[in-house]
C-alpha cells in the first residue's frame, strides 16, 4: 500500500470554523477553535488543539516512534511496525477497569496518511507545532492559512555519521539553520580533520553541540551515528515533551546540557513510579515497561540512545528479556 | 530587560548553556515514588571518569550488546581496533585520534567490541583528527586508532561491549 493508494476519509465541507472533519476507522476527529474532538464507539474525549498538534507532529514526524505514543492520558497510538494500534483508554487504569477502552488496528500507511492530513488542515500560518511555545504564535482560531513548510519538515537519520561525505551534513548558517537563541553561547568551532590522501570519506568528525544548538525544533529526535543498531539519537528540548511516551523497549538518556526533570509512570496504568532530575552527564535508563514525560526549563541537549533492532520488543513482550536494562 | 517573542511573552535577553567537565559537574537523580532505583542504573558519566584509571572503558549505558562507555582520556591509549564503526564524543577537553588503516585485522568480520592491539598498527596512515569540547568523531571499522591528550578528558565511546569493557554498576549507580 502506497501513500497514493490512501484514501484519507474526509467531510465533504468544512465546519464554520473552516476545518474538515476526518474518519479513520471508527474514530472521527474534528476541530473548533480550541479544541479537538475525537469521538469513538464507546466514548468521546476532548483536547485543547495545542496540545493535540504538538502531539500528533511528533506521532507522523516519528513515524509513531518506538511503541506507544501517548497524546494525553486517553489518546494514542501504539506502534506494531507494519501496523498501528489507534486507543482511547487503552492504557488507563480508569478506561480499563470500567471496560471503557477502545483500540483498532491499521496499516501504517492508512494512519500516516490520515494523520498528516489533519496535521496538514488544522495547523494555521501562525503556529508552529514543532517551536517551543516562545517561538511560535498560537494554534487557535479559525481558519488561517497553513504552515506546509512547518509540518512536513525533513526528519533528519545519518546512515553512518553526520558529517560524513554522502551522508547528513553539518547545520550552518548558510545551510539554513542558524543558531537557537538559547545557545548562543556554545562554541561553533568545528573539529580539524587532516586526511590522508584516499582517506577523504573515513577521516570524519563534526561538532555534536554545534550540530545541537542549531535544530530549528523541539523534542524531535534524530540519528546522528549507527553502530549497526546502537543509534544516537539527540534532540533538542524546551519545555514540555508534548507526548507521553510508553516503552516496548530500554531506552537511554544522556544528558548533554542544561536539565530535564522527568516524570515516570507505569506504562499500562498510569501509576507514578518515579520522579528522575537529569543535569549535564547523567546517564539514566527509561525501563521498558514505563512512560515517561520529561520538563525543560530552558532549552537543553538530550542524547537519546536506542537499539533499533526490531527482536527487542518481542523479547521484552515475551519475558526472555527483562524490562531493566542491567542486574546489579 | 528581556526579548519580546512570538506567543507574546518576554524572554531573557541571553541564556547560560551548562555543561559538565571533570572539574565542575552536578549530579541529579531519582525520586523514587514506587520503584526500584537500580532500574534505572543512573551515574554521572563525568564522575565515573573523575574515579577511573586512564583508558579504563568504564560502561555507563547497555542495551544487549550495545554499552556506551565512559572514559579517562589522560596521556596516550594504546592502539585499539574494532570489526565496526565505533564513534568518540569529547565531553570535556581536547583529544588528538590518530588512525591506520591495518593491512590486516586480527578480528574476524563479525567481530563485536574493540580491541587492544600489541605495539605498532601494521598499515597505512589514514590521518589524524583534533577534537575539541562536543566533538564527535568516527572511528572506521578495521582501522587502528589511539588517542592523546596534553591534559585529561572525558570521552563518551559508542560501541559494542568488548572484552576490555568494565562493568562496575553497584560502585557508579544510585542504588536506593
Amino acid at each position: 500500500m502506497t501513500a497514493t493508494d490512501i484514501e484519507v476519509v474526509k467531510s465533504d465541507s468544512p465546519n464554520t470554523e473552516g476545518y474538515h472533519q476526518f474518519q479513520l476507522g471508527e474514530f472521527t476527529f474534528s476541530r473548533d477553535e480550541y479544541f479537538v474532538y475525537i469521538a469513538w464507539p464507546t466514548g468521546s474525549h476532548m483536547m485543547s488543539v495545542d496540545a493535540f498538534l504538538r502531539a500528533l507532529q511528533r506521532d507522523v514526524a516519528w513515524d509513531f516512534f518506538y511503541g506507544i505514543v501517548n497524546f494525553d492520558g486517553v489518546f494514542g497510538t501504539v506502534n506494531h511496525y507494519g501496523t498501528v494500534d489507534v486507543f482511547a483508554g487503552r492504557y488507563n487504569d480508569s478506561y480499563r477497569k470500567a471496560e471503557l477502552d477502545y483500540s483498532e488496528n491499521h496499516e501504517t500507511p492508512a494512519i500516516r496518511e490520515t494523520f498528516k492530513s489533519i496535521l496538514a488542515d488544522w495547523t494555521n500560518s501562525t503556529f508552529d507545532p514543532f517551536a517551543s511555545p516562545h517561538e511560535t504564535g498560537a494554534a487557535w482560531g479559525v481558519k488561517n492559512g497553513d504552515n506546509i513548510s512547518a509540518v512536513t519538515r525533513r526528519r533528519v537519520a545519518a546512515a553512518r555519521m553526520v558529517g560524513v561525505p554522502g551522508d547528513e551534513q553539518i547545520r550552518s548558517d548558510e545551510s539554513g539553520m542558524p543558531v537557537n537563541r538559547m545557545f548562543l553561547d556554545v562554541d561553533q568551532s568545528e573539529p580539524v580533520v587532516e586526511p590522508e590522501p584516499g582517506f577523504e570519506g573515513e577521516v570524519a568528525a563534526f561538532n555534536l553541540f554545534s550540530y545541537l544548538s542549531r535544530s530549528d525544533v523541539t523534542w524531535n529526535p534524530s540519528v546522528v551515528s549507527a553502530c549497526k543498531d546502537s543509534l544516537f539519537c539527540p534532540t533538542t528540548e524546551e519545555y514540555i515533551l508534548p507526548i507521553i511516551h510508553g516503552n516496548d523497549r530500554v531506552e537511554w538518556f544522556i544528558q548533554l546540557s542544561d536539565q530535564i526533570t522527568w516524570d515516570v509512570e507505569d506504562r499500562d496504568t498510569g501509576a507514578v513510579r518515579s520522579r528522575v532530575t537529569m543535569k549535564a552527564g547523567d546517564v539514566c535508563a527509561m525501563p521498558a515497561d514505563i512512560r515517561h514525560q520529561g520538563y525543560s526549563p530552558k532549552r537543553s541537549m538530550l542524547l537519546v540512545w536506542e537499539n533499533g533492532s526490531s527482536d527487542v520488543p518481542e523479547l521484552i513482550a515475551s519475558g526472555k528479556a527483562p524490562t531493566y536494562p542491567v542486574e546489579f | 530587560m528581556g526579548t519580546p517573542s512570538k506567543s507574546g511573552g518576554v524572554e531573557k535577553s541571553a541564556y547560560t548553556t551548562v555543561f559538565g567537565s571533570l572539574d565542575s559537574y552536578d549530579k541529579g537523580g531519582v525520586e523514587l515514588i514506587n520503584d526500584d532505583a537500580r532500574h534505572y542504573a543512573f551515574s554521572n558519566i563525568f564522575e565515573v571518569a573523575a574515579t577511573s584509571k586512564p583508558w579504563e572503558k568504564v560502561a555507563v549505558a547497555k542495551n544487549f550488546e550495545y554499552v556506551l562507555e565512559a572514559v579517562r582520556a589522560e596521556g596516550t591509549s594504546q592502539w585499539r581496533t574494532a570489526a565496526h564503526d565505533e564513534f568518540v564524543v569529547c565531553l570535556d577537553g581536547r583529544v588528538t585520534v590518530e588512525l591506520v588503516k591495518l593491512d590486516v585485522s586480527p578480528l574476524a568480520a563479525d567481530a563485536e567490541g574493540s580491541i587492544a592491539l600489541d605495539g605498532e598498527p601494521a598499515g597505512r596512515p589514514m590521518g589524524r583528527i583534533h577534537l575539541g569540547h562536543g566533538h564527535q568523531a568516527l572511528l572506521p571499522s578495521g582501522a587502528a586508532y589511539r588517542f592523546s591528550t596534553a591534559a585529561p578528558a572525558v570521552l563518551m565511546m559508542q560501541t559494542i561491549a568488548g572484552p576490555d569493557t568494565q562493568f562496575r554498576w553497584a560502585e557508579i549507580c544510585q542504588t536506593v
